[in-house]
């Protein structure tokens, strides 16, 4: 059991991560990732989504025929798009007009009915609540490295307007490269694109590193038997 | 009809839908490793997609809005999107068997396409017209085809040229797709 939500938690959250290796969600990905405020708020609005999704899902997985599997669990997620949207509207709404209709395209973000379909479906509510938070923290935090690392090249600083998000977190703005002219790029479109493919690009990088250390390990772990079993 | 004009061009080139305003981007990614499938697929989506947004505006301005309920509006169009899917598979199958055999995979892929549902829910919130709605839903598919196409020609090339490692695969595509979307933003402010 133990065993099962460690492995469900390093799939989901790096191994086979669905934004950075899935590339599923591309869209709020690269869309609501110019602030850090807009990213975390998306990224708690997907969580939310998931976990309740999956939990649903699979708490109704023997009633459902095969005929209508994937009608159902498409309103059955925008069911609780549209719970999420009112939320907003009603504690966080200039939140809400911030990040704009990637709120309801929630909806067609292909992560969630993904693991509707090829976990929950198949497995216990407890665990299926458990991958769908995986999971949505996996998107989430490759969402919140992306907002932070284009709002700290786009205008130097970090955390501005959070209290939009949560009120008690006025003035959490840090400025980190104070006079830093500003990096429009980063904030548009393009900017979008290009550091998400430095982040694909670095993620190959480290698996690679890890890859060779593991084969190094393997080789001396092999040469040190070798050497032994001469003597 | 000048204002139709400056319609479609800003949806096809100024507020491209894929490389400004980032919807679609599934199919864009998924579908552009050919040029023949890329072909397909605009073919497909350029369909749907302008049926959809007449669709939603009547579902939206003669069901939702007479009943008080436009807050269901996400739940309502994603199932007119999925039964307009459905229904377009079936029409074709019975007229054209040839154009249900080119386009028929694609069609299942785009009830998840985002570009369909932000069309539909951009129409809204911008207070077009049945008119309008339709050709803003024209233009926006336009535009992805546009793109896609290109898109596939640039990573035809691509395959072919040499890449450093860690940049291989999904990575070098981005970067096509950010300087791409850097000559897109060329197109500012021209309506």
């Amino acid at each position: 059991m133990k065993k099962d939500l460690k492995n469900i938690s390093s799939q989901a959250l790096w191994h086979n991560n669905p934004a950075l290796v899935q590339l599923l969600g591309l869209c709020p990905l690269l869309a609501v990732s110019s602030s850090v405020v807009n990213a975390v708020g998306l990224a708690l609005a997907t969580i939310m989504v998931l976990v309740c999704s999956n939990l649903l899902v699979s708490l109704i997985r023997h009633q459902v025929t095969d005929a209508i599997r994937l009608p159902a669990f498409v309103l059955i997620i925008a069911g609780f798009v549209t719970c999420v949207e009112l939320l907003l509207q009603a504690f966080a709404y200039s939140l809400y007009l911030s990040i704009g209709i990637f709120i309801p395209l929630i909806v067609t973000n292909c992560a969630i009915l993904g693991r509707a379909v090829s976990f929950a479906a198949k497995n216990t509510p407890l665990i299926s609540a458990f991958d769908g938070l995986m999971t949505g923290l996996g998107f989430g935090l490759v969402l919140l490295a992306l907002g932070a690392v284009r709002e700290l090249i786009g205008t130097g600083a970090l955390f501005a307007n959070m209290e939009l998000l949560l009120p008690f977190t006025e003035n959490w703005e840090l400025s980190i490269l104070p006079g830093y002219p500003g990096f429009l790029l980063a904030l548009l479109p393009p900017g979008a694109f290009l550091f998400m493919g430095l982040l694909l690009a670095l993620k190959n990088l480290i698996d690679k590193q890890v890859a060779e250390k593991d084969l190094k390990d393997i080789e001396s772990e092999l040469g040190s038997t070798a050497t032994h079993t001469q003597n | 009809m000048s204002a139709i004009i400056i319609l479609l061009i800003s949806a096809i080139l100024v507020n491209n839908f894929v490389l400004v305003q980032f919807l679609g981007l599934c199919p864009f990614m998924g579908s552009s490793n050919k040029i023949e499938t890329a072909i397909g697929m605009s073919a497909a989506t350029t369909f749907v997609l302008t049926l959809a947004s007449m669709v939603s505006y009547l579902v939206y301005q003669y069901l939702l809005i007479p009943l008080d309920i436009a807050w269901l509006r996400t739940i309502a169009f994603i199932v007119v999107i999925a039964a307009l899917v459905n229904f377009t598979e079936i029409l074709m199958l019975k007229t054209s068997p040839l154009l249900h055999k080119v386009l028929g995979i694609f069609l299942p892929l785009i009830t998840t396409n985002c570009a369909v549902l932000g069309v539909a829910l951009l129409n809204i919130n911008a207070g077009n017209s049945f008119v309008e709605s339709a050709f803003y839903g024209f233009g926006a598919a336009l535009g992805f085809s546009l793109v896609l196409i290109l898109f596939a020609a640039l990573r035809e090339k691509l395959n072919l040229a040499d890449i450093p490692a860690p940049f291989q695969g999904a990575s070098i595509a981005m970067i096509t797709a950010a300087l791409m979307s850097l000559a897109f933003m060329g197109f500012t402010g021209l309506v």
